[in-house]
């Protein structure tokens, strides 16, 4: 046991020295992921407000400006403009200045007042999917709140649906971003400065030095795994503080457990940061390599696209990315308030991963000693 | 006495490609072998071999009596290793990478201290202990290389062309360093493309094309006979214009090799031509000589690509 992580503490020794050397590197590796959390943090807003909206009322009555005032009114939509004519209405769809127009006929009023059915036309730019769907959606909403004012008057309504969102009251996207970005942050930092450094004694021909003493490909690769292990600690719970403190999003499960869960996915990147240094020959291919893991793991883990609404294939893929499994303990311990107990398979999913993607480049790095 | 170093009919194959072919030597205690090829003959490979790095496809080694087959993790503990790319962490100082190979060697906190301070005396590193080795010139980053390979005290030490591009002051210290060690029982293997440094080993071996073709001491090659082959003899010409006496040399029949050496020419003429080559050139003094460790290999070489073609 002992000769088969032998070397491991000089190895680590060396390696804490060499991060505590180089402020530069290690400046940079901390700060890099904050700066992202920040531009990622304050940017992503799914919640879609305001969409610039042109007019066309051809009705000019009373009736068409309550309308109007209701559609104002609902937040989605923000009357940007009026036009006078059919083209210029549909100039401005083209151009992108308005990405809905609505277009109020000039029978609207004297319909309604006959009581007969009165249609309004409501555009809307297709070329942004989820502004297109909350669109149609709040459009809807306005003439459904509409008519039945209309049709009941001031009588209660007869049903009435309370929804109530759990866990995100606010549906603020922060809530719903942030806790899934410290899977992308912490991956991207630590595989990258794991496999350079590797790389880099590859380069240098410590490696090849290192490779005829005693030292075992465990004790190297462990040896390793450890300070970088802690620095990807030190700066979860620095991400964890700003979260909590400049995004706001409340932690509602318990924060050691998610601490203590967050270990075997660190286990995990690392392991896939020694298995991406066995495979590249230079710090630029490493470089590559590790940026390759990060598309997959932005979407196809459940950071952006729902998982369940995935085709089957990429369903199946999605089991073999690290994230996912660390998203859902990320989002289950601070939005649901979740613990150990809802979440253990999806740590012990990681902790076979991290060990298996180690003892993977322990055996490619032993294997790969040819000429 | 049991030697030190054995290849037993060492064979190493790399798919298609055969790296190191059927070589077989014995190294005794102490001895200072050095070991001369061209590149990609198959120098290093034998060393990685010889350390456990790579199973040979045939034949087998020992080292301090273990075989190279079975006892590959022991064998590190007693074998140094020192390559032309240092092995040194350029972002450490010089005490600190020692520290770090006396802990990978599994050496204890004291004697680690002891033997770090036994290497800084030897090498004279000490007023450079706490300095960067990025700070330091070529010849003292090989003092440390080697005094990083000897941190553990090993009976047996690799050099692979530990000598390569540094100046020839720091080039003949370093070898000081390498006799001293040798008299104290350190048997080392040496490669190197440097004649001058093959000369001063006592054991030369010399492989070409993946092949040992001469093994032996200075004189034992000098006098081989493939290096000296019947009715041949090798002369120097002593001449104030060498370029054009070779180029006319070269022309002449029964000249066999011919080459510039400094001020004059070594050539393997066939004996019979002798006198006719001292007509030839009247102003040049010409006398036969003993021939040089690179004209035996040269010689050598050529035996083998007559024969391969």
């Amino acid at each position: 046991m002992k000769s088969l992580f032998y070397g491991l503490w000089p190895v680590c020794r060396k390696e804490f020295t060499h991060i505590i050397r180089d402020r530069g590197t290690l400046f940079f590796a901390l700060l890099i992921p904050l700066i992202q959390l920040f531009l990622f943090g304050f940017a992503v807003d799914t919640n879609i407000r305001q969409i610039p909206t042109v007019v066309l009322d051809e009705s000019h009555t009373q009736q068409s400006r309550q309308l109007l005032e209701s559609f104002a009114a609902s937040d989605t939509f923000r009357l940007a403009f009026t036009v006078q004519s059919n083209p210029a209405m549909y100039a401005a769809m083209r151009a992108g200045t308005a990405r809905v127009a609505i277009k109020i006929p000039y029978d609207y009023g004297r319909r309604l007042q006959s009581g007969a059915t009165a249609t309004v036309l409501v555009l809307i730019d297709g070329s942004d999917s989820s502004v297109a769907g909350q669109a149609v959606n709040a459009s809807t909403g306005v003439a459904l709140e509409q008519s039945l004012n209309r049709i009941l008057g001031s009588s209660q309504l007869p049903i009435e649906v309370r929804p109530s969102v759990l866990y995100n009251p606010a549906t603020r996207s922060a809530n719903f971003f942030v806790p899934g970005l410290i899977a992308v942050l912490l991956q991207m930092m630590i595989i990258l400065l794991i496999a350079l450094s590797l790389v880099r004694e590859r380069e240098r021909g410590t490696l090849e030095q290192l490779t005829m003493t005693p030292v075992a490909a465990l004790g190297l690769m462990v040896g390793k795994m450890i300070p970088y292990g802690v620095l990807g600690f030190g700066e979860l719970c620095l991400i964890l503080t700003i979260m909590r403190i400049v995004f706001q999003v409340p932690i509602h499960g318990n924060v050691f457990a998610l601490l203590g869960m967050s270990l075997p996915f660190l286990l995990t990147v690392l392991g896939v940061g020694l298995f991406i240094s066995t495979k590249a020959r230079t710090q630029a291919e490493a470089f590559q390599l590790s940026m390759g893991t990060v598309l997959p793991s932005v979407f196809l883990s459940g950071y952006i696209f729902l998982i369940d609404t995935m085709p089957p294939f990429f369903r199946g893929v999605s089991r073999f990315i690290p994230a996912t499994y660390y998203i859902q303990i990320l989002r289950g311990v601070i939005l649901r308030g979740a613990g150990f107990t809802d979440l253990w398979p999806n740590a012990l999913v990681l902790t076979l991963m991290g060990c298996a993607t180690i003892l993977l480049a322990a055996r490619q790095f032993v294997n790969q000693r040819g000429p | 006495m049991t030697p030190v170093i054995t290849a037993d009919h060492l064979t190493i194959r790399f798919g298609d490609f055969t790296a190191v072919s059927d070589v077989s030597f014995e190294i005794n205690k102490g001895e200072l072998f050095g070991f001369l090829g061209p590149n990609g003959s198959g120098k290093t490979t034998i060393i990685k071999a010889l350390c456990g790095l790579i199973t040979p496809t045939e034949g087998t080694g020992t080292i301090l009596g273990m075989d190279i087959h079975k006892h590959a993790a022991d064998i590190k503990r007693h074998v140094g290793y020192m390559s032309q790319k240092f092995g040194l962490y350029e972002d450490l100082t010089v005490s600190e990478n020692l520290g770090f190979y006396s802990g990978v060697y599994g050496l204890t906190a004291s004697r680690a201290h002891q033997r770090i301070q036994e290497v800084v005396a030897l090498t004279g590193l000490a007023p450079y202990l706490h300095r960067r080795v990025s700070a330091l010139s070529g010849g003292w980053k090989q003092r440390l290389a080697l005094g990083c390979a000897i941190i553990h005290s090993p009976e047996v030490v690799f050099l692979d062309e530990p000598t390569a591009g540094i100046d020839p002051v720091a080039r003949r210290s370093l070898w000081d360093l390498f006799f001293l060690l040798s008299a104290q029982g350190v048997t080392f293997f040496v490669t190197t493309h440097y004649m001058d440094e093959a000369e001063r080993c006592g054991r030369v071996g010399y492989i070409y094309m993946s092949k040992l073709v001469a093994l032996g001491t200075i004189s034992e090659l000098q006098n081989l006979p493939e290096a000296n082959p019947a009715g041949t003899t090798r002369i120097e010409i002593e001449t104030p214009d060498t370029s054009t006496v070779l180029a006319a040399l070269r022309k002449q029949p029964g000249v066999r090799e011919a080459t510039i050496f400094g001020r004059s020419i070594h050539s393997l003429v066939e004996s019979r031509h002798i006198d006719t080559l001292r007509a030839q050139f009247p102003q040049a003094k010409v006398q036969t000589i003993v021939p040089s460790l690179e004209d035996v290999f040269v010689t050598l070489t050529y035996q083998i690509m007559e024969a391969a073609k």
